[in-house]
């Protein structure tokens, strides 16, 4: 079966220096794949070369077995709508409320009608447990509800895949679990995920697969338990004994 | 006390000057109202230009804005109005009043506008463009909005300020309020025409003013 997302001998560089290279990276239909590596590995811009907010310099990029690198860029914001992407920041549309921040891209961008995107955020928004925040602003909700909300944003627009670029990483402890739950339950109904974060705890529970960048290379591969458990490679060990004396 | 009273606030002459004071509260208001609609709009226009990010926008753009906001208002008008007729154009004083004006709010308006949108966290273009919008809806969605709320307090200012400058027409024979009141003080002799000036620009201003302050108190952005 083709994947739902195949990452294909990409290459990423920033003037001269080479950020990501010769990255093969396969993500099956519900399969969640998970993300780890140091800062600066390049996991971000090898997650946002999948939608091409990062314009990869080489290579290929497969959503449901079609490249999108040969899209024109004026397909792509058709294309974007395949792959859902969350931030670590959220990044509300702080002048809207919670609904409209779920509705715009539905009429703007999937040409729904009102009722109808109206009908489908406030079935997203009960999914990530916040249909009572609909006519909240952002700026009223806890982190942890803002980035619930966020994933409901994404989910609204039926993507194929969606992308969590360290979706945990700004929230206070106390908040983590309730977006970890969300995530949870997308992958019991099936959705396909490729997820950055350092939630190791999460990984071990909900991960399909592991995949440890560094240096801009995908180092190794494996089922959580293999690479947590019994890491083949130096820098493997190396990275995951830091994370772990600092958790 | 009475020579004040004589000086600043002579009935007859008040009585006698009053009807030509209203109607040139009226120019006023109605040459402020065009200045402001007109310089508001077409500085959103251009910060939108300038958002494209192309050079051969970006450089005229720049140049439109510093140079309207580097020379003094009275200079571009008095140069329109006295050296345009050489050329052979001829145009009325409210007219170049209102060019200029325009031009200067529109200056103003454009650098207050792109200074919103480049204040914008880039969070929220990729957010949006990540969904599937284009750049245009973007910008007319998600960043124009936040830009013109960062915005409104400068703008209300500049507007203010701007309809405070329409009293520059009096140099070029636009009858508005300050031209009417201090030729009616060169004839009678009194300065009362001009308490009744200043009397009118309260009219207009206080309520302007305190329509400014709840709108910046209505509008500043809360975090
Ligand atoms: N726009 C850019 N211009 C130049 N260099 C960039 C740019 N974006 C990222 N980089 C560089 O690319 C490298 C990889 O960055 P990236 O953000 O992908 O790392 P990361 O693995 O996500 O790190 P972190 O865990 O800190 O988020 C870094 O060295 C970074 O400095
Ligand atoms: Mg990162």
């Amino acid at each position: 079966m083709t994947p739902m997302l195949e990452i294909a001998a990409l290459e990423k560089r920033f003037g001269d220096t080479t950020v990501l290279r010769n990255i093969d990276l396969k993500v099956r239909r519900g399969e969640l794949v998970f993300v780890i590596g140091p800062s600066g590995s390049g996991k971000s811009t090898m997650l946002r070369c999948c939608n091409r907010l990062e314009e990869p310099t080489s290579g290929s990029i497969f959503i449901a077995g079609r490249n999108i690198m040969n899209a024109l860029s004026k397909d792509l914001n058709s294309l974007r709508l395949q792959t859902g992407m969350v931030f670590q920041g959220f990044h509300l549309y702080p002048h809207m409320s919670v609904v409209r921040n779920v509705m715009l891209a539905q009429v703007k961008a999937l040409k729904r009608g009102e009722a109808e995107a109206k009908a489908r955020a406030m079935d997203m928004l009960d999914r990530v447990g916040l249909a009572h925040k609909a006519e909240a602003m952002p700026t009223e909700l806890s982190g942890g509800q803002q980035q619930r909300v966020a994933i409901a944003r994404a989910l609204a627009l039926d993507p194929k895949v969606m992308l969590f670029d360290e979706p945990t990483s700004a929230l206070d402890p106390e908040l983590v679990g309730s977006v970890l739950k969300v995530m949870k339950d997308l992958k019991a109904q099936g959705m396909t995920m490729l997820v950055v974060s350092h939630e190791m705890g999460f990984a071990r529970e909900a991960a399909d697969r592991v995949v440890f960048m560094d240096g801009g290379v995908v180092v190794e591969q494996g089922p959580p338990e293999a690479i947590f458990g019994n890491p083949q490679h130096e820098r493997t060990r190396a990275f995951l004994s830091r994370v772990s004396s600092h958790a | 006390m009475n020579r004040f009273l004589d000086t600043f606030f002579a009935p007859q002459v008040f009585a006698r000057y009053l009807p030509e004071v209203l109607a040139a509260i009226w120019t006023t208001l109605w040459l402020g109202v065009v200045v402001i609609v007109a310089g508001i709009a077409i500085g959103l226009m251009l910060a939108c230009l300038r958002a494209a990010r192309k050079w051969w926008l970006t450089l005229p753009i720049v140049i439109f804005a510093d140079m309207l906001r580097a020379l003094p208002p009275l200079v571009l008008i008095l140069l329109i109005y006295f050296g345009l007729p050489a050329l052979g154009i001829t145009l009325s004083g409210p007219l170049v009043l209102i060019l200029v004006l325009t031009a200067v709010l529109a200056a103003f308006a454009e650098e207050i506008f792109w200074a919103g949108l480049t204040a914008l966290p880039r969070g929220q273009w990729e957010a949006g463009r990540a969904t599937g919008l284009g750049f245009v809806q973007v910008l007319i969605f998600i960043a124009l909005p936040q830009a013109v709320r960062m915005g409104i307090p400068s703008l209300v200012n500049r507007s203010l300020a701007i309809t405070k400058m329409t009293a520059l027409g009096s140099v070029i024979g636009v009858k508005e309020i300050l031209a009417v009141s201090s030729s009616a003080q060169a004839v009678s002799g009194s300065a009362t025409p001009l308490t009744l000036a200043a009397i009118a620009y309260l009219v207009i201003f206080l309520p302007a003013v305190v329509l400014a302050r709840w709108l910046e108190r209505r509008f500043t952005w809360k975090v």
